[in-house]
């Protein structure tokens, strides 16, 4: 059967421009989240947010190009761009062919919309500038990057609320294994600390008080944030025959629907989702060492998490090491699953599992060994980063150390 | 007055000049968009940008830009096209 590695990331987040702002951050426990800066907050509940305040686009593209290109399209491009360096792909013609894009949005071109409603309902201006509609269309962070390196196999955008990234890797990793591309650019972005999205969150009522702490029996809900990652996945024969650096292997995904509530996760849902992608990767349980968990610091989502762990991976759920990165870079919603792909890559290649920080006190209820506050050395072969979308939409990857064989 | 020094061309210049990323001085009346260099999508941009400096709504269709009641096949014609629909907002 074809295998399928990865050679190459980049990511844009709270943490700082850039894979290595991002891991550096991982690795010192440094929060993203702070007042936010880039928008008005009179009139908003929540004043605090992950913003990727350091990403400028006018420093990254020109004029023409920003006219085209929202927010979240100009972080995809910067994290592709990153992931294509780091890859040393260069690719041909019949290579191009062969090449997917896979992108996950929850929301697409939310700063474009945010910002025309407002001049059209709230300023009453007639008209509104042409590139409204492919500035904003949820495909075009996967369209630009298409453009951009050539990529002309399938394409297309994902978009399963907080799971899309999880969604849009698992499905160009089968999608390599099957045969239906060699290689593929792959992840997610999303850009949604508008007035408008802030609003709607605010209206769920499940915006935390003052800090994203999951897993810890004070948390008060999520910290909403923004950025993207991008991932190079390759079938693991031609990487080898480029001689790429091999980052790490992708083993398995696996994806169900709670079919429940539109809102409530699912402990079922969930559980059936691991154990889908241990199948698709035919591991064992015990084989997993350590989950980047989905961990959004609200009561429904970690209780049942932690419940779906062992019910999924029965004893193995004990000695597993658990983290949340969201407690750094904040809820990504869409781009959240190739963040924390970016994050489980760090701890298979490097050895070091990013903290869940802000863990003050322990919750009965989710009692599995999390890491808490600081980064913890450990060696591991096997992880799995886990999503569960609003709507019930559950996807999980399972990763491998790369050992060289 | 000169037409290259006529206040409406000189803006319309102006508009088409920062699309085509090219010096004003360069365009003449007899420009056009090929020859600029300029795409479909460009255009929908020069004509925006003409309707927000002049404050008036031009009635141009991308889909068939020759059947459109507004000439741009040159700058010059543009330009005259302009001067006529500010004629008529202001009748």
């Amino acid at each position: 059967m074809r295998r399928v590695v990865v050679t190459g990331f980049g990511v844009v987040s709270s943490l700082g421009v850039g894979r290595e702002a991002f891991l550096e951050g991982l690795r010192e426990g440094r929060s993203g989240i702070g007042p936010i800066q880039l928008i008005p907050t009179e009139g908003l509940a929540t004043n605090f947010a992950a913003e990727a305040r350091d990403f400028r686009g006018e420093e990254h593209f020109s004029r023409s190009d920003i006219a085209l290109f929202d927010r979240v399209t100009q972080m995809a491009l910067y994290a592709a761009a990153e992931a294509m360096a780091q890859s040393g792909l260069e690719l041909g013609e019949a290579q191009q062919l062969r090449a997917a894009t896979v992108i996950g949005t929850s929301m697409g071109g939310q700063h474009t919309q945010d910002d025309n409603y407002r001049l059209v309902y709230g300023e009453g201006k007639t008209r509104v500038h042409p590139f409204i509609v492919p500035r904003l269309m949820a495909n075009a962070p996967a369209s630009q990057i298409s453009i951009k390196y050539g990529l002309k196999g399938p394409a297309w955008s994902v978009s399963t609320a907080c799971a899309s990234s999880n969604h849009a890797i698992g499905q160009a990793f089968h999608l390599i294994r099957s045969g239906g591309a060699d290689m593929a650019a792959t992840g997610g972005a999303e850009s949604g600390l508008t007035y408008g999205v802030l609003k709607a969150w605010e209206g769920l009522r499940v915006m935390a008080r003052d800090a994203c702490r999951p897993f810890s029996r004070n948390r008060s809900g999520m910290v909403q944030g923004e950025g993207a990652a991008v991932l190079i996945l390759e079938e693991l024969e031609a990487a080898k025959a480029r001689g790429a650096e091999i980052l790490a292997e992708i083993l398995g995904f696996g994806m169900t629907s709670d079919a429940s509530d539109i809102v409530q996760p699912s402990l079922d849902g969930a559980a059936r989702a691991i154990r889908a992608a241990l199948a698709d990767a035919r591991l064992s349980p015990e084989a997993i060492q350590h989950v980047n968990a989905h961990g959004t610091a609200t009561q429904a989502n970690d209780r049942t998490e932690c419940a779906a762990l062992r019910a999924a991976l029965g004893p193995a759920a004990e000695a597993l090491s658990v983290t949340s990165t969201k407690s750094m870079h904040g809820h990504c919603i869409g781009g959240a699953g190739a963040l924390e792909a970016a994050a489980t890559i760090m701890a298979l290649r490097d050895g070091i599992i990013a903290p869940t920080i802000n863990y003050e006190e322990p919750d009965p209820d989710c009692d599995l060994d999390i890491v808490t506050n600081v980064a913890r050395e450990a060696k591991i072969s096997a992880a799995l980063s886990n999503s569960f979308a609003f709507g019930g939409l559950n996807a999980v990857l399972a990763l491998r150390r790369w050992e060289g064989v | 007055m000169t037409e290259t020094a006529d206040p409406v061309f000189t803006e319309v210049r102006r508009i088409i000049a920062q699309q085509a990323m090219m010096e004003p001085e360069r365009i003449t009346l007899d420009s056009t968009p090929d020859g600029l260099g300029l795409d479909s999508l460009a255009l929908v941009e020069i004509v925006f940008a003409i309707e927000e400096s002049f404050d008036i709504s031009v009635p141009y269709n991308a889909n068939d830009p020759n059947a459109s009641d507004f000439d741009i096949s040159t700058v010059g014609a543009a330009a005259q096209a302009v001067r006529r629909l500010l004629a008529e907002k202001g009748s």
